[in-house]
C-alpha cells in the first residue's frame, strides 16, 4: 500500500483565539496578501525542486484560519503545485474553515481555487458551549454554513469537541445524534483536553470549571465509538469517523508513515529520515523566506529505530493498524525490532492487541489505553 | 614540690566531677557555656552557643549525642582552685546505657530544671538515673527572671515527684549570667570528692569514643584506680584487645595534652585504635603488665532495638550507601547494618539502632553529610521466635518470620513509660495506651500535672505512637521509658500483596486483635497512591493464607491522546520517551507496574499517621 506523499500549508492567522487551541496560531491586524503569496510560493517551489517527481496525493490548508486566507492566494498555491509535480488523479484537497457567514460567503470562490473536501470546526451543537469554547459564531450560522458547504464541495467533514464541562455521557449522546442526522462522510470527535500555554489552562488550574472525570470522559469515548459505527461512520483513527473509503487521506499519509511536506510558519514535514521545522514567528518566516526562498527553522536526522517507533506510535491509532509491508516499505525495519516481545505478549494476553505477520493492531479497549500500550509495547 | 607531682597527683579533695541533667530546652547547653566562660576556660572571642555540642545535628536539635569533658579550674572562696570536670552526657533514653555509664564517672549532678515548665518525663528518667549510679544532686531552678518563672511553685514539684529536699536549690538565669558563682561554689562545698588509690593497678571506665582524621579513635576515660600514663602498654578487660597509649590529655574544651591521668580524674586516650567499633562503652582499661583482679561493674555490650531496612531512592546510589554506612560506624558502633534485598525497593541495608532518635539521627546524617536520597520502611523491634523444634531465633525483619506451623510461640519487648502530662490531656493518654496494649503500672498528680506509668509494648511505640501522643496532647506531654523485659504475645506477620505477590517492605508484625485494621489501613492508603493501570490491581492484607483486608485499585478504562497530526508526532516521540524514564522507577508485580513512589509514599505516611 503506498502511503502516500501530502503537501500543508499552514495560514497562521485568525480573527481572535479560541482558549483551548495550542496550535501556531496569531491574530493579526492587516496582513500584506501579495508579500505572503509570494512567499508560500517559493518556498512550495524550494521543496518542490527537492521531492521533484513525486506524485502529490493529497494538499491540506490549516491553521490558524485557512477560511480567511484570499482565495487568491489559495489558486495561486494550487496553481504552484500543479506546475511542479505530477498530481494523482483523486488528488484530494482539503481546506480548514470556520462557520462564520463572513467565511461561508467565500466557498464559492475556495471551489472554485480547487479545494474539493472542506473540514467545518463547528465544535459543538449548543450556543452555550459555542460561548465558552470561545468561538465567533452560533449554532445558527454553523448550519447554515454546514448547509452551504455541503451544496459547494463533493466532501464535507466537522469537528466537535466533547467532554466538555457539564457535560454528561447522556447529554453527549444526544447531542453526537443529532450531528449524525447533519453530518456527510466524515466527523472528527475530540476529547476537551487542556493544553499547556492555552487560556483554558491556567483557568482550569485555578478550578473556573471542571472537566468531567476519567470515567465519564472514557463512558463518552464509549458512546462515540458505538453511536458512530451504528450510523455507517465507524472511527477509523481515535478521534476521526467516515464512511467506508471517505477517510481523509492526507491525515492517513501521517499515521501510515508517508512523506509530506510542512509549508508556512510552524508547518512540521518529514521527507523520508529527515524532519523538517519551519519558523513558528509569522514576520520570521516570511521575512526569511523573502529573503532565503524557505523558511526552515530546523532539521532532525531520525534513526531508523526513531522513525520505527514513531511509527507504530501513529500506525496503532488506526482501526487498520500496522500493515507491515508498509511499515517496512516506509522506514526499512519490521516493526519486530522496536517490540518488547514481553510487552506484546502481555498487551495480546489483555486482549489490547491482536498481531499477526502482516499487520499489528490495537483492539478497540487497546485504542481507548493507547498510551499504555504504546509504553507497554516500546519498553526496553 | 616537684611540679610533676604537683599537676598528675592532686589531692583528690581538690577535684569534683560532675554531669548536668536536664529536660530538652530547659538550659543544660546555656550553664555549661556559662560554666566554661567563668572559669577563663575559653576566651570570651572564641565564645559560641552550645560550645560542647559540635555535631551539626546536636546544634540544631539542642541535643547532645556524644559524651563530652571539660577541665576547669575554680577559684573557690575558700582560696583553693578546683579541678572542675563537667561531663556532658546524653540525654535521650536510647542512650541510656552511655547516659549511665557517664553518670558512673561522676559523683555528682546538677539538676537543672526550667522555673516555669516544671518537671518534665526525661527529667525523672535522668534524676532516678543519677540517683542509682549514687550521685549527690543540686537543684538549680533556671530562667528564673522569666516573667512566667514559678520558682516555688517548681520547687515544691521537685520535691513532691522527685523526692529530692528542694530546698537549698540554687536560683539561676544562664541566660543572663544570674547565680553562676552560686552553681560553682555548691559543687565544690556540697559534692563529694573522689576516692581511688593512685598504687593500686590500673582500672578506667572507657565513657565513649570517637573517631577523629588526625587522631585516630579518642577514648574518653575517667580513672578510678591507678595511673593512666603515655607510653603504657593497656588492655581492654571485656574485648582483651591490647594497645600502647599513644597519647593522654583533657579537654579545657580544647584539647590539651598531658604526662598521666590519675585516680578521680577525666580526660582522653589515643592508641592508635581504627574503628570505635574495638572501643566499648563501659569497658575497662587496665595495664597489661600489671591488670586489675576484677573490671569496673556495670559493662553491656551495646543491643540494637529498633531496626529498619534504608533504601537508596536510586539504586545508582547503593555502593555509596554502603560506604557512607561504613564511615558512620567508624564514629558509631552501637548501630548495625547487613545488606537487604526487596521486591519493591530493591537493594538496600537492614540497620539495627538503639531507639527511634537514633534512627533518625542516622538517616539524617546519611543525607545531610552524604548527600543521599533515602527510603526507610517502617521499623521493626526483634521478636524472640520459639520454633517448634525449640530452638530461638531472634527476628528483627518481619520479612523472615518462619512459616507460622513452624513458631511454637513468639516474645515481644516492653518498655516501662512514664508520661507527664496536664490533667486536663490525661483521659486521651490513658485512651492511647489502652489502645496500644498497655498496662497501667502508675497513676499520680502534682500539681495540675499527671503522671502516668505504662507497660507497653516497644512495637506499638515505634509504630507511630510518638506522633499520636503530641496530637492528642497539642504537644504538652513529655514522655520517657527504660526497656523491661519480654513477654510473649500473640503476635502474627501481615503480609501486603499486590496482585497476590508479596511487597515485603510493607509487611509488619502486629497484635493478632490489631491485625485486620492495621492491614486495612495500609490497603486503603496503598489504594489512594496506586495509579489506574490497564489491569485491575487486588490489594491484599494477609495472615498466613488468610486475607484478612482487600482493596482493588479498578483498571484505567481511557489514556490516549485526542490529536496526533504531522506537526504533533516529535512532540508525541518525546512524550512517549518521558514514559520510558519513568518506568525505570517501577515494580513489575505480575502484570502491573507500580511506582516506587507509592510505596515511598505508603511508607512515609506510616511515620505521619
Amino acid at each position: 500500500m503506498n502511503p502516500g506523499f501530502g503537501i500543508y500549508v499552514h495560514w497562521p492567522f485568525c480573527l481572535s483565539k479560541c482558549p483551548y487551541c495550542d496550535f501556531n496560531s496569531h491574530v493579526a491586524g492587516t496582513i500584506d496578501a501579495d508579500r505572503w503569496r509570494r512567499a508560500l510560493v517559493a518556498e512550495l517551489g524550494w521543496f518542490a525542486a527537492r521531492t521533484s517527481g513525486r506524485t502529490v496525493t493529497s494538499v491540506f490548508f490549516g491553521g490558524g484560519t485557512p477560511s480567511l486566507m484570499p482565495p487568491v492566494i489559495v489558486a495561486a498555491l494550487l496553481d504552484e503545485i500543479a506546475g511542479r509535480w505530477p498530481l494523482a488523479g483523486n488528488l484530494e484537497v482539503t481546506l480548514e474553515a470556520n462557520p462564520s457567514s463572513v467565511e461561508a460567503d467565500r466557498f464559492q470562490s475556495l471551489r472554485a481555487a480547487g479545494i474539493n473536501r472542506l473540514s467545518l470546526g463547528i465544535q459543538a451543537l449548543e450556543d452555550g458551549a459555542l460561548r465558552f469554547l470561545g468561538r465567533r459564531h452560533d449554532l445558527g450560522e454553523a448550519l447554515a454554513a454546514l448547509d452551504l458547504a455541503g451544496r459547494t464541495f463533493p466532501r464535507t467533514s466537522f469537528d466537535l469537541i466533547y467532554a466538555r464541562p457539564g457535560q454528561t455521557p447522556q447529554s453527549w449522546r444526544a447531542e453526537l445524534e443529532r450531528a449524525l442526522t447533519l453530518a456527510g462522510e466524515h466527523l472528527s470527535l475530540y476529547q476537551l483536553t487542556i493544553e499547556p500555554g492555552t487560556a483554558f489552562a491556567p483557568a482550569h488550574a485555578r478550578g473556573d470549571f471542571i472537566l468531567p472525570d476519567e470515567d465519564a470522559a472514557a463512558e463518552m469515548f464509549e458512546i462515540t465509538a458505538e453511536v458512530t459505527a451504528a450510523a455507517g461512520l465507524p472511527a477509523y483513527e481515535i478521534s476521526n469517523h467516515a464512511r467506508p473509503g471517505a477517510a481523509c487521506r492526507h491525515n492517513l499519509t501521517y499515521w501510515r508513515g508517508g512523506d509530506y511536506l510542512g509549508i508556512g510558519p510552524g508547518a512540521h514535514g518529514r521527507l523520508g529520515a529527515e524532519r523538517i521545522r519551519q519558523h513558528r514567528a509569522p514576520e520570521s518566516w516570511l521575512t526569511m523566506a523573502e529573503k532565503d526562498g524557505h523558511g526552515t527553522r530546523a532539521r532532525e536526522s531520525l534513526s531508523g529505530e526513531d522513525r520505527a517507533r514513531e511509527l507504530v506510535m501513529t500506525g496503532l491509532r488506526l482501526s487498520e493498524g500496522i500493515d507491515t509491508e508498509t511499515f517496512v516499505e516506509s522506514c526499512g525495519r519490521t516493526p519486530d525490532s522496536v517490540i518488547d516481545p514481553a510487552g506484546l505478549a502481555r498487551m495480546v494476553e489483555g486482549g489490547f492487541v491482536e498481531s499477526g505477520p502482516d499487520r499489528l493492531r490495537a483492539t478497540k479497549r487497546g485504542r481507548a489505553l493507547l498510551n499504555s500500550v504504546i509504553a507497554t509495547l516500546l519498553a526496553d | 614540690m616537684p611540679r610533676f607531682f604537683e599537676e598528675s597527683m592532686p589531692t583528690l579533695d581538690h577535684i569534683r566531677n560532675f554531669a548536668i541533667i536536664a529536660h530538652i530546652d530547659h538550659g543544660k547547653s546555656t550553664l555549661a557555656d556559662r560554666l566554661i566562660q567563668r572559669c577563663g576556660a575559653i576566651a570570651d572571642r572564641d565564645m559560641r552557643d552550645q560550645i560542647l555540642d559540635s555535631m551539626d545535628i546536636e546544634r540544631e536539635r539542642g541535643i547532645t549525642i556524644k559524651a563530652q569533658t571539660v577541665r576547669l579550674a575554680y577559684p573557690a572562696k575558700d582560696g583553693r582552685t578546683y579541678q572542675l570536670n563537667l561531663m556532658d552526657t546524653p540525654g535521650h533514653v536510647d542512650f541510656a546505657y552511655e547516659v549511665s555509664r557517664s553518670l558512673a564517672a561522676c559523683e555528682g549532678s546538677i539538676l537543672v530544671v526550667d522555673a516555669s515548665q516544671g518537671v518534665e518525663a526525661q527529667t525523672l528518667a535522668n534524676v532516678y538515673q543519677a540517683l542509682d549510679a549514687g550521685h549527690e544532686i543540686v537543684p538549680v531552678l533556671n530562667k528564673i527572671d522569666l516573667p512566667a518563672a514559678e520558682p516555688e511553685r517548681v520547687r515544691q514539684q521537685i520535691e513532691d515527684v522527685i523526692g529530692l529536699d528542694a530546698s537549698d536549690a540554687v536560683m539561676i538565669s544562664a541566660k543572663s549570667g544570674i547565680g553562676i558563682d552560686d552553681v560553682l561554689e555548691a559543687l565544690v562545698t556540697r559534692l563529694p570528692a573522689p576516692v581511688g588509690d593512685p598504687d593500686a593497678p590500673l582500672q578506667a571506665l572507657l565513657v565513649d569514643s570517637w573517631y577523629d582524621a588526625y587522631l585516630g579513635v579518642v577514648i574518653l576515660v575517667r580513672v578510678k584506680n591507678g595511673i593512666l600514663k603515655r607510653g603504657q602498654k593497656v588492655r581492654m578487660m571485656a574485648s582483651g584487645a591490647v594497645y600502647d597509649v599513644d597519647s593522654v590529655g583533657y579537654f579545657t574544651p580544647k584539647l590539651v595534652k598531658c604526662d598521666q591521668l590519675g585516680p578521680g580524674e577525666m580526660g582522653f586516650m589515643t592508641a592508635g585504635i581504627k574503628a570505635v567499633a574495638d572501643t566499648n562503652v563501659g569497658d575497662t582499661i587496665t595495664e597489661d603488665r600489671r591488670p586489675a583482679d576484677t573490671p569496673l561493674a556495670g559493662f553491656k555490650p551495646s543491643v540494637p532495638v529498633v531496626w529498619c531496612g534504608l533504601f537508596p531512592v536510586d539504586a545508582a546510589d547503593y555502593e555509596d550507601l554502603r560506604e557512607s554506612l561504613a564511615k558512620l560506624r567508624l564514629n558509631d558502633a552501637s548501630f548495625q547494618y547487613e545488606p537487604e534485598t526487596s521486591a519493591a525497593l530493591g537493594f538496600g541495608f537492614r540497620c539495627g539502632f538503639l531507639g527511634l532518635l537514633h534512627l533518625e539521627i542516622i538517616q539524617e546524617r546519611l543525607e545531610r553529610e552524604f548527600n543521599l536520597d533515602l527510603i526507610t520502611t517502617a521499623p521493626s523491634v526483634v521478636y524472640n521466635v520459639t520454633l517448634t523444634d525449640g530452638t530461638v531465633e531472634a527476628l528483627h525483619n518481619p520479612a523472615d518470620m518462619p512459616d507460622p506451623a513452624r513458631i511454637d510461640h513468639i516474645e515481644e519487648p516492653w518498655i516501662k513509660a512514664t508520661i507527664m502530662v496536664p490533667d486536663e490531656y490525661l483521659g486521651a493518654i490513658l485512651q492511647l495506651c489502652t489502645e496500644r496494649r498497655g498496662q497501667q503500672l502508675d497513676l499520680t498528680y502534682a500539681g495540675n500535672r499527671a503522671m502516668a506509668v505504662y507497660r507497653l509494648p516497644l512495637n506499638e511505640v515505634v509504630f507511630d505512637f510518638y506522633d499520636r501522643l503530641k496530637s492528642v496532647t497539642r504537644g504538652y506531654a513529655s514522655f520517657d521509658y527504660d526497656m523491661d523485659a519480654y513477654a510473649e504475645s500473640d503476635l502474627v506477620k501481615v503480609a501486603i500483596l499486590v496482585n497476590q505477590e508479596p511487597v515485603d517492605a510493607l509487611s509488619f508484625v502486629v497484635h493478632r486483635a490489631n491485625a485486620e485494621s492495621r492491614g486495612r489501613a495500609i490497603c486503603q492508603r496503598l489504594k489512594e497512591l496506586i495509579p489506574r493501570q490497564m489491569f485491575q490491581i487486588a490489594i491484599q492484607a494477609a495472615i498466613g493464607g488468610r486475607v484478612v483486608a482487600r482493596e482493588t485499585v479498578s483498571a484505567l478504562r481511557k489514556d490516549v491522546l485526542a490529536k496526533c497530526y504531522g506537526g504533533d508526532i516529535t512532540r508525541k516521540r518525546k512524550l512517549l520517551e518521558k514514559q520510558k524514564e519513568g518506568k525505570k522507577r517501577m515494580r513489575q508485580f505480575g502484570k502491573v507496574e507500580i511506582p516506587q513512589s507509592a510505596f515511598l509514599a505508603a511508607l512515609k505516611m506510616g511515620d505521619e499517621r
